[in-house]
């Protein structure tokens, strides 16, 4: 271990408002939520000198609200917390099948749903599904707060629009109506404590002629942040998901994406099982979580 | 009464399930400080300069290098090529070059950031190719350490005749140990002796190496053994390195040192397995018999010899896997690169060839249009197959029960004939394959290495009737301390729990020799118990013992006035067996293990991912003394080398492993295999303790190949290199589409 805690200063916030207070004082501090990538970091000895917010104790950024038209989710709350939600699981299971398969039972019980999202990983593995569910991210400062659609929160690998001073809230899930096919797919090193190489959320809606009514679906691990693939959707709307029409769609597939080869996987690879995974959805083989 | 057979409780389980157990880092040592290398950054060059930030705290350092060693700057192992730190010439990345030291860990590790070399490079040599084709020589007049070729009959001519001739080439990459506990080492002196304790497997290995660095003689040179975390080789000889450093720099500061290695300088500095690269000649009859084996091995050694020369000879001796064939001729060269050298790992030299000779089976199947099952049925060795060094085998030969007890549990041909008709329907997810490998694995040191290897071990009786056995093998997780006890209580007639097993610490122990080669058990144990019958003998000098009691006062009488008597056995090779290690003439084993594996998997159509399904494997082992330790090695061993055919991926860069994390250097989870079936097949050996011929390293050998095996019969793609990654499928699959 090459983390040296003599050299770190730890802040610890008792209520919402501490930690804002805090944070407002101290912009360069590094929030600790669950702590599941800030300690791999630390091991590293790359976090010797810094100042760390530990927003961990505040009680109520924990809370799971579900109501009628949506769910309210605490930054706070833990993968293992949503999972442990029948109401959550029923409504959103395409999260909580994310929720699932990040690291192990371990990083799920330690790891928060907000963490994640200001953790700005490429591979995060509940973005697709919070994509496709168009969740929305409310963010706080001591001046007060502001709620972000979910495709505003990420710009860049690692980087998020928050402003130095907030801190994320809660997500806020609106309530989908029910989809036709649904679906969620990892593709991981392997079978747990994996990085994805390539991941997909999807909803897909037909109106009642069996044409696409709506179409969503969001790949992670393909671009710098997650993707809503909004070609392909926008070119199936109103369309009998026929062959031509899949073909189509598939082809767009790589226009919204753009994926590398690094250390975990080639760009060929990712991107041919990401477009055998939407195929899989749109001809109707592959579904469910 | 007997344990021999039965479970016996684990003699190091209750410290290690109540978290008691003290491993090297639990260690608190009274004034230690702690000690962190300066490695090169680059693969080859010359150091022009050292350079030391004016702005650090050096005064609260010690700092050591080459210079400050009083004996020989060497790591003395096989040869004296590597030094203990670099002097002058960089031949690796991460080779070491300077120690420091300071008593507060943090401080230790920031130290780093602060210093400099000043390199001049040199142009490296990274493949195999490059090194044999001499592109830069780096090591001795060729860059080759050790040539070795055997010949059996005239293979030239067989192959010349041969009706049917199959080429192959088959590759095998470096593959990590990660072991759980990272190298760990700790060096004191106590008058002018020094002593150093640690994470290790061969404690006299260390007492060897630290000699000549040190100007020490045996005697002023004291190795005491931790509770060690896993092993699987990787702390066969690295620490010999790192127990000099740590005592180099104890020696500068006139304090205990300790040093701890982390997971990133685990990976990037120290030993991994060898790759290789195989090719195959073969001559069969028109009916799949074998007339000629023509095989070229070649391994990469990394920047300095370490074992190379013994993984190199135990890979030509399992190359042509366990087939009897009349013409053989094998060349096998293991050569240096700019790399991180190579050294030790579960299995050594084995697992390389024998992947290759079972591909090339799958190889000859597809051309002959034959099951390679069928194949194997008729070249598999019996008792009085000869062998390609001459070796008659005269006892103890399972490949073909083991081959057969397998495939009837996985149900070879109705799984087959399964397979066919998933694989025939297109709205299936997944295409399905079953594969089969067959290998053997010689038990215990190679050719003479026994021989010179000398072992002794034996055991002691106090006065009060207590017995300790005495052996320099060390535990590691792989249950030896067990496994030895249950040995000595049989031939005692003893209960298990009336046994004990001295801690391995070269002031206590007799050389038993290294806890590697799957020797333990079967040599160590031969020897334990030739001793624990002597003790026995003398024991009854004064007529039958009946019970606890007579032993006791049998102890007391033999025991006379000294407090405790000491029994010990000396290594002997068996009445009749010889081996030539020049020409590779002869018995190269005492005895064979063997192993068959079958494996069924399936391919996702949409990710190419790879899901095991069912894995059986049978492995003779002679006499599972303890069948729970047995089953576990076989299981753990099955996993590991599952790992190495389907996950691990060491990638490398100008020299440098680019992955030297857990994240990114994938190794299978409890997940991602489904249970083992394990056969356990009981075949003895004459010289074997109850008949006991090892099993450690068997495991690795066998699963790799047959799920190469497996693949081919679910995608039609014969891979011919590990791991066979998701993305390799979808190249093989797609380019396979657009032809």
């Amino acid at each position: 271990m090459r983390g040296d805690a003599a050299s770190m200063t730890l802040l610890r916030a008792k209520s919402a408002a501490d930690a804002l207070r805090l944070r407002a004082r101290n912009p360069a501090a590094l929030p600790l939520a669950g702590g599941t990538d800030l300690m791999v970091h630390w091991n590293a000895g790359l976090l010797n000198g810094r100042t760390v917010l530990d927003i961990s104790a505040v009680k109520d950024w924990r809370r799971i609200k579900v109501g009628k038209d949506g769910a309210e989710v605490g930054a706070l709350a833990t993968h293992a917390a949503l999972l442990r939600q029948p109401a959550v699981v029923a409504g959103w299971p395409l999260l909580t099948a994310a929720c699932g398969l990040v690291g192990g039972p371990q990083i799920q019980a330690r790891g928060t749903l907000g963490g994640n999202i200001a953790n700005a990983s490429p591979a995060g593995d509940t973005f697709p599904p919070l994509a496709v569910y168009e969740a929305r991210v409310r963010v706080a400062s001591s001046a007060g707060s502001r709620e972000l659609a979910f495709s505003e929160v990420f710009t860049g690998v690692k980087k998020t629009s928050l402003k130095p001073d907030e801190l994320i809230e809660s997500i806020y899930l609106p309530r989908p109506a029910k989809p036709a096919r649904q679906l969620f797919r990892k593709v991981g090193t392997r079978a747990a404590q994996a990085i994805s190489k390539t991941m997909a959320a999807g909803l897909l809606w037909l109106d009642k002629k069996g044409a696409v009514g709506e179409l969503r679906f969001a790949l992670g691990s393909m671009a710098p942040t997650v993707r809503r693939l909004r070609k392909a959707e926008q070119a199936v709307r109103g369309r009998k998901l026929d062959r031509e029409t899949i073909d189509l769609a598939v082809k767009l597939l790589a226009s919204d994406v753009s994926p590398i080869d690094d250390i975990r996987s080639t760009r060929l690879y990712r991107l041919r099982a990401a477009e055998n995974i939407f195929r899989g959805f749109l001809e109707g083989r592959l579904e469910g979580v | 009464m007997r344990s021999v057979g039965a479970n016996a409780r684990r003699k190091e389980g209750p410290e290690k399930v109540g978290g008691t157990a003290q491993y090297i880092d639990d260690y608190d040592i009274p004034g230690a400080l702690f000690g962190v290398s300066v490695r090169s950054q680059v693969p080859a060059g010359r150091i022009k300069a050292v350079h030391f930030d004016p702005a650090f705290p050096w005064q609260e350092c010690v700092v050591a290098d080459a210079r400050d060693i009083p004996g020989q700057n060497v790591v003395r192992l096989l040869g004296d090529d590597q030094p203990l730190l670099a002097d002058g010439v960089i031949r690796h990345p991460f080779e070491p070059v300077l120690l420091v030291a300071h008593p507060d860990r943090a401080t230790a590790w920031r130290a780093l950031k602060h210093v400099r070399l000043e390199v001049e490079p040199e142009e490296p040599v990274f493949t195999m190719e490059d090194s044999l084709a001499k592109k830069r020589v780096i090591w001795g007049e060729d860059n080759v350490f050790k040539t070795i070729t055997i010949k059996k009959g005239d293979c030239a001519a067989a192959l010349a005749a041969a009706p049917v001739v199959v080429e192959g080439t088959y590759s095998v990459p470096h593959q990590e140990q990660a072991y759980i506990e990272n190298q760990g080492m700790a060096a004191w002196f106590e008058g002018e002796t020094l002593v150093v304790m640690g994470s290790l497997q061969c404690p006299y290995y260390v007492h060897k190496a630290l000699q000549p660095i040190f100007a020490l003689p045996p005697e002023k040179v004291r190795v005491l053994h931790c509770v060690t975390g896993g092993g699987f080789g990787g702390k066969e000889e690295y620490p010999n390195m790192l127990g000099g450093h740590a005592a180099l720099l104890a020696l500068k500061a006139k304090r205990p040192v300790k040093m701890i290695y982390d997971r990133l300088e685990d990976m990037l500095a120290t030993t991994k397995r060898h790759p290789a690269v195989v090719r195959h000649r073969t001559g069969l009859t028109k009916d799949g018999r074998l007339l000629a084996q023509e095989i070229d091995i070649v391994m990469d050694g990394g920047a300095y010899m370490t074992l190379s020369p013994v993984v190199l000879s135990r890979g030509i001796l399992h190359a042509t896997g366990p087939y009897e064939c009349p013409a053989v001729s094998v060349t096998a060269r293991a050569v240096a690169t700019n790399t991180p050298p190579n050294g030790a790992f579960r299995g050594f030299g084995a697992p390389q060839t024998l992947f290759a000779i079972e591909m090339h089976w799958e190889k000859i199947a597809a051309v002959l249009k034959k099951d390679s099952l069928e194949l194997r049925r008729a070249n598999a060795v019996k008792i009085g197959s000869v062998l390609a060094t001459g070796q008659v085998l005269k006892e103890s030969v399972s490949a073909a029960e083991v081959l057969e007890k397998t495939v009837k549990r996985v149900g070879w041909d109705k799984t087959k004939k399964a397979h066919a008709r998933w694989n025939a329907d297109a709205k299936k997810p997944t295409l399905r394959g079953l594969g089969l490998a067959l290998v053997h694995h010689g038990a215990g040191f190679t050719g003479n290495g026994e021989d010179y290897l000398k072992s002794r071990a034996g055991v002691a009786v106090d006065r009060a009737g207590r017995v300790r056995v005495l052996a320099g093998s060390t535990e590691m997780g792989q249950g030896a301390t067990s496994t030895l006890a249950q040995i000595v209580a049989d031939a005692l007639e003893l209960p298990y729990d009336a046994v004990s097993v001295e801690r391995p610490d070269t002031a206590k122990v007799p050389d038993s020799g290294p806890t590697v080669a799957s020797r333990t058990t079967m040599v160590v144990g031969g020897l334990l118990r030739r001793a624990a019958l002597d003790l026995k003998t003398a024991l009854e000098a004064g007529g039958k013992l009946r019970g606890p009691a007579a032993f006791k006062a049998a102890a007391k009488r033999l025991c006379g006035t000294a407090p405790e008597r000491r029994f010990l056995a000396d290594y002997h090779r068996a009445a009749g067996s010889s081996f030539d290690d020049k020409n590779y003439v002869g018995d190269a084993y005492g005895c064979y293990g063997y192993a068959a594996c079958a494996v069924e998997l399936e391919v996702d159509k949409a990710t190419y991912e790879v899901k095991l399904l069912r894995v059986v494997t049978a492995q003779d082992v002679g006499k599972a003394v303890n069948p729970g330790v047995v089953e576990g090695q076989i299981v753990g061993g099955s996993v590991q080398a599952l790992g190495w055919a389907l996950l691990e991926n060491c990638v490398y860069k100008d020299g440098a492993l680019q992955n030297p994390r857990l994240t990114d250097y994938v190794i299978p989870t409890a997940l991602d295999v489904p249970d083992i079936d394990v056969i356990v097949v009981e075949n003895p050996y004459s010289n074997g303790p109850f008949g006991a011929k090892g099993v450690g390293e068997m495991p690795m050998d066998v699963p790799g190949p047959a799920v190469a095996a497996a693949l081919l019969a679910a995608t039609g793609v014969l891979f011919t290199f590990l791991p066979i990654l998701p993305e390799r499928i979808q190249e093989a699959l797609c380019s396979q589409e657009a032809a």
